[in-house]
C-alpha cells in the first residue's frame, strides 16, 4: 500500500534536517503504529505523507500502491486516497461544517471522474455517519470546527475520514486532548472502518491508544529514523520501560 | 497680508469649475470661488487623506439638463434585480421609472427639482456635499406616515450611461413607530462618468430604518455618496453598503445619533478589485445619553485594488452609557494589494464603552492546507476561504432574501475577481 523509502526531510528553506532515512512499508489492512519522544520527527512525518509544502524532500520516496505521490499536491493525494486526521483540527470561520463536507467530497469525486453527489444522498449519507459517531447534525451547520470541544473536533476529523473513504489513513495523535469516554468513540469509529483494503498509521506518545486501536506492527521513531520495529507487544514494552533502553540499543 | 498664489487647476477641476458657472443653484458661488482658489482637496486635508481628490479625479463630465437627456430606462434595465421592491430609477439625472404616485401604501413622494435640503449633519470638510448642493439637478422627496410598516422595499435606482455627471439629492423622513426599508442601488456603463447622489434620512422616536447601499459600477465611473442620517429617540437604523465596482468610489455615511435609547449598526462589505480605490469614510456623532452603535466592515483586496475606510466615534460630554464598537477587517489577496484604515474615537464622556479594532490579514497557509488535504483544490480552497470571510457580514439579516441577494452578488464578484 505504502512505501516510505529512505526518506530525507528538511524544513523548506532552512537546514534544519528532520527525517534522516525513514523506512517504512505498510501492507494493506495493515494498522502500523509509530511511537516515539517528543521532537523525534512523527508529526513532520504526517504532514510530509499529506503533502504540505513547508517540507523539503532531500532524498528518498513515498510511493502509494506503487506510485511516487512526491510531485502530488495535497489535494490530489487526497483524492488518491490518502487522508490524515490531524493532531489539531483547524478552526475556519464562516465555512459551515456541512458546507465543507459536501465541498470536499464533491471536488474528490470530480477529480476521479466520478460524478457529484446529489444534496439528498450527501444528506443521507451523513445522516448515517454522524449518528455512528454521536455527532448532533446542529454540530454541522456550525462553522467548521469553530468552538467544537477538543472531543468534537476529533469527532468531526473521524466522521470526515468516514466519509471520504480513503485507502491510506494517517492519524496524528488522535488521543491528545481526549477524555477515556471521547477516546473510546473515536477509536470504535476507526476499527469500524478497518478493512482489507485499507491501511492505517497510528501515531502516538502513548499505549494507551493502541489499547483501543490495536496495531499490526509498532515502530519506533527517533532522531528522524525508524529504530526499532516489532510487533504489538513493542508498544507495551515502551510503556513499561520508557523509550530509553531502545534508544540506548539504538545509539 | 496674505499673499495666495494662484494654484493651476487640473483637468478635473477646470470642467467642474465650468459646470458651477452654469449651475442656477444659488450655492453654487461659494463652492465656485473656493474650488477656484484652492481647487479639489488634496492629502493635505485631513478628511481626503487617503483619497487625494486632486490627484485621483481625472474629468468631470458635463451634467446634461435633465429635460434634454434622453427618455431612456435602458441602463436600468441591465441592472438585476437585488429583491423584489418598488423602483423609482434615475438614469443619468432624469428620473425614468417608478410613477410616486403608485408608492406603497403609506408612503408619499414626490421628484422634483426645487430646493434642496441642507445637510442635516455637520460634516468636516464637505466636498461631496458642498458639490451635490451646488449641482444637483433634482431627487426623489419620500415620507413615510407615522406608525405605517412597509414590507416592500423601496429601490432608489441609480445608473449613469454615457459620459455624464449625475447629480443628485434625495430626501427620506420615516414617521414616529413607522418601519421601512431603502435601497440605494448604483450602476454604471463602463464609460468614464461621474455620480454624486446625497441622501439625508430623518428617523422620527421609534421609526425602523434599513438602509441598504449597493454599488456596482463600471470600472471608470467616480462616485462620491453621501447618506447623512438624524436618528431620533429610540430609533433603529441598520445601513447595509455593498461597494463591488467603480473606479473611484467614496462613500460617506454620517449619523448624528440625537435620540436617546436609538441604535445603529452599520455592516458592509467592500470588494476592491484591480484599478478600483474604494473609501468608506463613516462619523457617528452620539450626542445623547443611553445610545448603542456597532459597526462592522470586511474587504477584501485582489491585486492592483485600493481601499480606504475611515470610521470616526464621537461621544459628547452628556452621551453617557454610550455603546459604540467598531471594527474593519481586511483581506489582502497579494503584496499588490492596498488598505489604509483610519478608526477615530473622540470621547468626551466618561461612562462609555467604546472600541474599535482594525485587522489587515493575507489567507492562513494552515486553513489552506487543512482544505487542501480534504481533497479541495487550491483554488476553490482559497474562493471557500475569501468567501467565509466576507459572507459573514450579510449572514442572519432580519430579512433573510436580502441577506442571500447580497451574498449571490458577493459569490459572482468573487467568481469573476478574486
Amino acid at each position: 500500500m505504502i512505501e516510505i523509502k529512505n526518506l530525507h526531510v528538511k524544513i523548506a528553506d532552512t537546514d534544519t534536517k528532520i527525517l534522516n532515512g525513514v523506512n517504512l512499508t505498510i501492507k494493506p489492512g495493515e494498522v502500523a503504529a509509530i511511537m516515539g519522544p517528543n521532537g523525534s520527527g512523527k508529526s513532520t512525518l504526517s504532514y510530509v505523507l499529506a503533502g504540505k509544502d513547508d517540507y523539503e524532500i532531500t532524498e528518498g520516496d513515498i510511493l502509494f500502491n506503487g506510485e511516487s505521490i512526491l510531485e502530488m499536491s495535497p489535494d490530489e493525494r487526497a483524492a488518491a486516497g490518502v487522508f490524515l486526521a490531524f493532531q489539531y483540527p483547524l478552526e475556519i470561520p464562516g465555512v459551515p461544517t456541512m458546507n465543507f463536507l459536501k465541498a470536499a467530497m464533491n471536488s474528490q469525486r470530480k477529480a476521479r471522474g466520478e460524478a457529484e453527489m446529489t444534496t439528498p444522498e450527501f444528506i443521507k449519507a451523513v445522516k448515517g455517519e454522524a449518528s455512528k459517531l454521536g455527532i448532533d447534525m446542529v454540530m454541522l451547520k456550525r462553522a467548521l470546527n469553530v468552538g467544537f470541544s477538543g472531543g468534537e473536533k476529533k469527532r468531526a476529523e473521524i466522521l470526515q475520514m468516514a466519509l471520504l473513504a480513503p485507502k491510506f489513513c494517517v492519524m496524528d495523535e488522535t488521543d491528545s486532548g481526549l477524555d477515556i469516554d471521547a477516546l473510546k468513540v473515536v477509536s470504535e469509529g476507526v476499527n469500524a472502518l478497518r478493512s482489507p483494503e485499507r491501511s492505517f498509521l497510528v501515531i502516538t506518545h502513548y499505549q494507551r491508544l493502541l489499547d483501543h486501536i490495536v496495531p499490526d506492527t509498532v515502530h519506533v521513531l527517533y532522531k528522524g529514523k525508524i529504530i526499532k520495529s516489532g510487533g504489538k507487544e513493542l508498544a507495551l514494552e515502551l510503556e513499561e520501560n520508557g523509550y530509553a533502553d531502545i534508544i540506548g540499543e539504538a545509539a | 497680508m496674505n499673499i495666495q498664489t494662484k494654484i493651476t487647476h487640473t483637468a478635473a477641476e477646470e470642467s467642474l469649475l465650468a459646470a458651477l458657472a452654469q449651475s442656477e443653484r444659488e450655492e453654487a458661488a461659494a463652492v465656485l470661488e473656493h474650488i477656484e482658489d484652492r481647487g479639489l482637496p488634496t492629502r493635505r486635508v485631513e478628511a481626503w487623506h487617503y483619497t487625494d481628490l486632486r490627484t485621483l479625479m481625472r474629468n468631470f463630465p458635463k451634467a446634461p439638463k435633465a429635460i434634454d437627456s434622453e427618455f431612456s430606462s435602458e441602463g436600468l434595465s441591465e441592472m438585476a434585480e437585488l429583491v423584489d421592491g418598488f423602483n423609482i430609477g434615475f438614469s443619468n439625472t432624469s428620473h425614468v421609472q417608478g410613477i410616486v404616485g403608485d408608492l406603497p401604501d403609506g408612503v408619499a413622494g414626490v421628484v422634483g427639482d426645487g430646493p434642496i435640503t441642507a445637510n442635516p449633519v455637520p460634516v468636516k470638510d464637505d466636498y461631496i456635499g458642498q458639490m451635490n448642493s451646488a449641482l444637483c439637478e433634482q431627487g426623489a422627496i419620500l415620507t413615510v406616515e407615522p406608525g405605517k410598516s412597509i414590507d416592500t422595499p423601496i429601490i432608489l435606482a441609480h445608473t449613469c450611461a454615457g459620459e455624464t455627471a449625475s447629480v443628485l439629492r434625495h430626501k427620506v423622513s420615516v414617521g414616529e413607530n413607522a418601519s421601512a426599508t431603502f435601497i440605494e442601488r448604483h450602476h454604471s456603463s463602463t464609460i468614464a462618468n461621474h455620480q454624486n447622489v446625497v441622501s439625508n434620512l430623518f428617523l422620527e422616536k421609534g421609526a425602523k430604518v434599513v438602509w441598504v447601499i449597493d454599488q456596482e459600477l463600471g470600472v471608470e465611473t467616480t462616485r462620491l455618496g453621501q447618506l447623512n442620517i438624524v436618528l431620533g429617540e429610540e430609533a433603529d437604523l441598520t445601513i447595509l453598503v455593498l461597494n463591488a465596482g467603480g473606479k473611484l468610489v467614496r462613500q460617506e455615511i454620517h449619523v448624528a445619533v440625537n435620540g436617546e435609547n436609538s441604535n445603529v449598526a452599520i455592516k458592509g462589505v467592500n470588494l476592491i478589485g484591480e484599478g478600483s480605490h474604494i473609501d468608506v469614510t463613516t462619523t457617528l456623532a452620539h450626542n445623547v445619553p443611553n445610545t448603542t452603535a456597532t459597526e462592522l466592515f470586511r474587504n477584501v483586496v485582489p491585486a492592483g485594488g485600493k481601499g480606504v475606510f475611515q470610521g470616526q466615534i464621537r461621544v459628547a460630554q452628556i452621551a453617557q452609557k454610550t455603546d459604540a464598537q467598531m471594527a474593519c477587517n481586511t483581506l489582502l489577496l497579494t503584496d499588490e494589494s492596498d488598505f489604509s484604515a483610519k478608526p477615530e474615537l473622540e470621547i468626551f464622556a466618561d461612562d462609555v464603552v467604546c472600541a474599535h479594532g482594525a485587522t489587515v490579514t493575507d489567507i492562513d497557509d494552515n486553513h489552506l492546507f487543512y482544505l487542501r488535504a480534504r481533497g479541495i483544490s487550491e483554488r476553490d480552497a482559497r474562493a471557500l476561504l475569501v468567501k467565509a470571510f466576507v459572507e459573514e457580514v450579510f449572514e442572519e439579516l432580519d430579512n433573510e432574501a436580502l441577506g442571500k441577494a447580497l451574498i449571490a452578488r458577493i459569490e459572482n464578484w468573487l467568481d469573476l475577481n478574486a
